[in-house]
């Protein structure tokens, strides 16, 4: 009995002093994310990975990488190249230019509020599973930033700061992809846009001009806008669906967007409902970045559809290329659209660098 | 020691008291297991039959279906003393998603024939409680409020052939009937609350774990009691107070229960 105790003793004694150790190297301060109350009341809450939970350390870290050139083939593009704050983390250009100058094929996305894509589906074409993987993505494409990870990581490594703080943050001496990944991953996920003047209208902190107001009801309405169904409604504070869809861009499909991913010819021509938060910061718009104003978006909508087989069906009056909306309609909708805005979002110093 | 002993027995003797106790008179732990099967007539649909114009309807449209969710509520059993045991508030079914095509729960019940009861839909006093239901809204499933709010009942779209042959979208949606959108006066104001009740029939507990397959006939919401004619009535049915009572009348012979099995 008495040589249990000693060895119970024992053990105790070892995990304390291994905690001791640990507390030296390795103890990052978790966060919680702070969630806006509309999404509080309203939606489930964010996904957060149960092998990478948010910490300072990793928040920062990530914040860091995301900023840094150095994840590039020539030091010379960092993320935020192609995702700039003041454009809610996407560019202004129709393609974005990689490291060697040429162009992609489809218009850079904005983010914010990547926690509450619950299916994890990310790109135009849901083809990165994961904010994570996502991440490991534009490092190596060569119409992006070109690099390898190997020679990313020995830059980093090499770091005067990096390896420190990896340390910090995971408490790994080594550095490898899947740490930068995690804590741009991290990052990512403290992007949260949920302070545009429409939430300020739900919250009973401010008033909508009577056009804002008519332009909802044509958003919201089947007879004419009928836009809800993939962009949310008041009580869906995403205005997305995160689902894919063909709203009618093309007969025919030079991009086949999902259809790529899945292998399906039903899936030809169906991409992400983007947000529609903060267009007025993320023009061009879908997922080519042919149309440069909303007035051609809403255009589109109203009378410019195109027939194709994976059209979806809440598409109304395709020969007539849509349900012609009035010109009071159309320039309602666009303010309404414009009041999902949100300047604190891109205003916000802890998301620049 | 001795303590540990005697307790060791008490417990033992317990155990086998509570086995050997007649099955009929103490509730135990019963787990129920609701599979949703759908079908066009006999033919069995699952989403691997989605996208394709193979299904003719009473009308005689030739027609496919790319999207089916719909909500199911308040699922109870009742005994024959007319005792209630809710399974569970409310589900959403999506045909498209295997996962959402299940249903599990665990009760303590009786052995015994019980009554299988389900809503369609939410009755209005569960579609408008004051928060309304966080998981729904992330589902974007919601109705806005400008078509009367609360949830929609029912997702179905897909593409038709019309009268001249054209492949047309329809968006068979079912939500509480309401005239919101074209009336002039808030007097002619007229909500109707269209969810339904649907009485499965019976089943028979006798075992721990019991599997129940509901089935829908999608090809009934096209008929009986209403002959469904895509032509005039393809899109834009949220608003149409009129069309929402047909799909509510359509529905009463949408769903049954096909088979029960039991196993201990
Ligand atoms: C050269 C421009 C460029 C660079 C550099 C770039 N991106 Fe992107 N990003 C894009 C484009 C273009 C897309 C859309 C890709 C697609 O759909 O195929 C995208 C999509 C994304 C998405 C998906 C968003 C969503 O809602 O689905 C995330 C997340 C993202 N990028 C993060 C990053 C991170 C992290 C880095 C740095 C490691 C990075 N990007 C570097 C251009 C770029
Ligand atoms: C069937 C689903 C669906 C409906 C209905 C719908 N959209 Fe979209 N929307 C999409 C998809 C999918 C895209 C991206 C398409 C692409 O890039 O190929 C998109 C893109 C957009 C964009 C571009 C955003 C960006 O960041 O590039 C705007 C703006 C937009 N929609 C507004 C509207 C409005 C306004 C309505 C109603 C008139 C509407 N949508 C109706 C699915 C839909």
């Amino acid at each position: 009995m008495k040589s249990y105790h000693y060895i119970f003793l024992l053990f105790l004694l070892v995990s304390c002093g291994s905690e001791e150790n640990n507390e030296e190297e390795y103890t990052p301060k978790y966060v919680d994310l702070e969630i806006p109350t509309l999404f509080q009341e309203k939606l489930i809450a964010p996904l957060i990975p149960a092998d990478n939970p948010l910490t300072e350390e990793g928040i920062s870290l990530g914040k860091k990488l995301f900023f840094d050139p150095i994840l590039s083939q020539d030091n010379s593009m960092s993320c935020s190249s192609c995702h700039h704050p003041e454009n809610s983390f996407t560019d202004t250009t129709k393609f974005s230019e990689g490291v060697d100058g040429n162009l992609g094929i489809r218009n850079s996305m904005p983010l914010f509020n990547l926690a509450w894509n619950f299916d994890e589906r990310f790109a135009w074409d849901g083809k990165e599973f994961g904010l994570e993987t996502q991440a490991l993505e534009p490092v190596t494409n060569a119409l992006e930033m070109h690099s390898d990870w190997t020679d990313v990581v020995n830059k980093l490594q090499e770091h005067a700061e990096y390896p420190t703080l990896f340390k910090q943050a995971f408490g790994i001496t080594t550095i490898n992809s899947t740490y930068v990944t995690k804590a741009i991953a991290q990052f990512e996920r403290t992007l949260i846009s949920a302070n545009s003047k429409f939430d300020q209208y739900l919250l009973g902190q401010t008033v909508l001009y009577e056009n804002e107001l008519n332009g909802l009801t044509v958003f919201l309405s089947e007879e004419k806008g009928d836009c809800f169904h993939c962009h949310g409604n008041e009580n869906e504070p995403l205005w997305t669906d995160n689902d894919f869809h063909n709203n009618g861009l093309d007969t025919n499909f030079t991009d086949l967007g999902l259809g790529s991913v899945t292998g399906d010819p039903n899936d030809n021509g169906k991409f992400k409902s983007p947000s529609l938060r903060n267009l007025v910061f993320t023009a061009p718009y879908m997922h080519d970045g042919r149309f440069e104003t909303l007035d051609e978006v809403i255009d589109h909508y109203s009378e410019g559809l195109q027939r194709s087989a994976t059209i979806d069906p809440l598409m109304k009056q395709i020969d007539q290329g849509g349900v012609n909306l009035s010109q009071t309609d159309k320039a309602d909708l666009k303010a309404f659209l414009l009041t999902l805005s949100d300047y604190e979002f891109i205003n916000n110093t802890n998301f620049q660098e | 020691m001795k303590k540990i002993t005697v307790l060791i027995l008490a417990i033992s003797c317990l155990i086998i008291a509570s086995c050997s106790s007649n099955d009929d008179e103490f509730a135990k732990n019963t787990s129920i297991t609701i599979n949703f099967n759908h079908t066009w007539e006999d033919e069995e649909v699952t989403s691997e039959d989605f996208d394709e114009l193979k299904f003719e309807n009473e009308n005689g449209e030739t027609l496919s279906i790319e999207r089916l969710r719909y909500l199911i509520s308040n699922i109870y059993l009742e005994n024959e003393s007319g005792t209630v045991t809710e399974l569970t508030d409310y589900i959403l079914v999506n045909l498209g998603d295997e996962e959402n095509l299940t249903f599990s729960s665990e009760n303590l019940l009786l052995n015994g024939t019980y009554n299988l009861y389900f809503t369609f839909g939410f009755s209005d006093e569960e579609n408008y409680v004051e928060d309304g239901y966080t998981d729904l809204n992330t589902e974007s499933f919601g109705v806005p409020s400008t078509l009367g709010g609360g949830y929609h009942y029912m997702q179905f779209d897909g593409k038709f052939l019309d009268d001249t042959d054209t492949e047309t979208g329809f968006n068979y949606h079912a939500i509480r009937a309401t005239n919101v959108m074209s009336i002039t006066s808030d007097d002619d104001l007229i909500e109707t609350d269209t969810s339904f009740e649907v009485d499965l029939g019976e089943i028979y507990i006798e075992n721990n774990t019991v599997t129940i397959e509901v089935e829908m006939d999608i090809a009934e919401w096209f008929t009986d009691t209403n002959t469904w004619d895509l032509n005039t009535l393809h899109q834009m049915l949220m608003p149409n107070y009129d069309a929402q009572i047909m799909i509510n009348e359509n529905g009463a012979s949408v769903f049954s229960l096909v088979e029960e099995s039991e196993e201990d």
